[in-house]
């Protein structure tokens, strides 16, 4: 199989961009993005991730490639099981049929990784594409070269237990439609994500996610390594698992100019420029976590609750535009 | 983020990869640069294995003073807490503290230390001594 290895910021929405382009359907990856509507805040205190809660700025893990391929009409393959021989053997097969086969894995148990970067975290996406001297040819999209692995460590990674488990997912593209719609796509995509973000019916999801967090920030208890770990676990969901910098919103502005160069639309290129600006402050905000944390003694609460609102108030302007964009825009 | 704001830490954490960041070129178009690592990042990473490496320390002189078994050590070693080792065995977290008993642990039957050599990737030999070198 001829594959073309590319790096992402991102591994699901890499390995969505590459899937699509290897069979025929070139896409970026901040178009995948944008098109799945993935990005979100959603700050979730009642799952714990080593202790602390669960903070995203996306949507869960296999959104991005469901709604991709929903909103496109392209047909998608989803295997699971409860065997984990089962799930070698059914991936063995596809290789053998000369298929793409995307896969969610633990990071853990992957031994490419570098070994500061190895927590148990079970929703990573990586893509197989071969098999050669007994070892999985793999492109993990958020690495520059391809990758080796063998068969032990990729089902081990495959079939961990625990949150989020993989359950061997695997996934394959059965067919792409000929053409796309591209300016209602980008629309309708558009219009659902303003939704998520200014519109959830609960304090902790989107923009009221980012002020509640701020609250949080400014009424942290606890010693000061207690507040550091807790801070610094805010900025590792920001900026380590992948996201391109700032959660994701660099990606997203990406999308926002790609989409307002085929749509030839100057409020969507303005709301690119701002969607910059407001990662830029969400960066500011990772940078004053790091300065507050290394002077040691007491952490300025107040200062970095006030940064995060800030990052509120530039994105709130953002969707609010999007709002009224959507609103205007001629429908169909 | 500018291209040429793009940081270039040479972070430790990335062990000599670089990730893939989006930023504005000179016309303000968005293009992928990669970037070699980032100090606040690499600072809150290193936060976060520094303080599985400290408990895993403390655990070590608890099991090397025979308070605790090897189990317990190993579970902070492998970046883990009992919510995590309990989801990935399927163990409930008391029986988990229980097996935290040397004596106990001694006599666990090998069911039950092979779900826990699945979790933590570790041969029985490994999961039932300390390693060497400390960690």
């Amino acid at each position: 199989m001829t594959f073309v290895h590319q790096q992402a910021a991102h591994c699901e929405s890499g390995v969505v961009s590459s899937l699509l382009t290897h069979h025929g359907l070139a896409m970026s990856e901040p178009m995948a993005f944008g098109l799945a509507n993935a990005l979100a805040f959603a700050y979730i205190p009642f799952i714990k991730l080593g202790g602390q809660p669960l903070i995203a700025y996306r949507l869960p893990p296999k959104f991005i490639i469901k709604s991709v391929c929903k909103r496109l009409g392209v047909k998608v393959k989803f295997y699971k099981f409860k065997d984990a021989l089962q799930g070698a053997q059914a991936l063995d097969d596809l290789i053998e049929r000369k298929k793409l086969v995307g896969l969610q894995t633990s990071v853990y148990y992957l031994p490419y990784f570098p070994e500061q970067m190895r927590f148990h975290f079970n929703a990573h996406n990586l893509l197989v594409y071969g098999k050669h001297d007994g070892r999985y040819q793999v492109s993990d999209p958020v690495f520059e070269e391809p990758v080796t692995v063998t068969p032990r460590d990729l089902n081990k990674a495959r079939f961990v237990r625990g949150p989020l488990a993989p359950k061997g997912l695997m996934y394959t593209i059965e067919s792409v439609p000929e053409q796309i719609d591209y300016p209602k796509h980008i629309r309708a995509a558009i219009a659902k994500n303003v939704k998520v973000m200014t519109g959830a019916p609960l304090p902790l999801i989107g923009l009221r996610g980012v002020r509640y967090l701020a609250g949080k920030v400014a009424k942290l208890k606890g010693s000061v390594p207690q507040q550091r770990l807790y801070l610094g676990h805010i900025v590792r969901m920001q900026e380590e698992i992948g996201t391109g910098g700032a959660g994701f919103r660099f990606v997203y502005a990406s999308f926002l100019q790609e989409a307002a160069g085929l749509l030839q639309d100057d409020t969507l290129a303005q709301a690119s420029a701002a969607m910059d600006a407001a990662g830029d402050c969400w960066r500011e905000f990772a940078l004053q976590v790091a300065r507050e944390c290394k002077r040691g003694d007491v952490i300025n609460r107040e200062l970095l609750a006030d940064k995060l609102r800030h990052c509120a108030a530039q994105e709130e302007a953002v969707w609010q535009s999007l709002k009224a964009w959507c609103k205007q825009a001629p429908r169909g | 983020m500018r291209v040429d704001e793009v940081p270039q830490d040479n972070s430790s954490t990335y062990a000599g990869h670089k990730k893939l960041l989006y930023a504005r070129d000179g016309d303000g178009r968005y293009t992928q640069v990669q970037t070699s690592g980032w100090e606040p990042e690499a600072y809150a990473t290193r936060d976060a294995v520094a303080l599985y490496e400290r408990k895993a320390r403390q655990a070590r002189t608890e099991v090397e003073q025979g308070l605790k078994s090897p189990l317990y050590f190993h579970m902070y070693h492998c970046r883990m807490d009992e919510l995590l080792l309990s989801q990935l065995t399927g163990l409930w977290r008391w029986r988990i503290r229980r097996h935290f008993k040397p004596q106990v642990f001694a006599a666990l039957n090998k069911k039950i230390l092979a779900s826990y050599s699945v979790a933590m990737d570790k041969t029985l030999a490994e999961l039932q001594s300390l390693p060497d070198i400390n960690p």
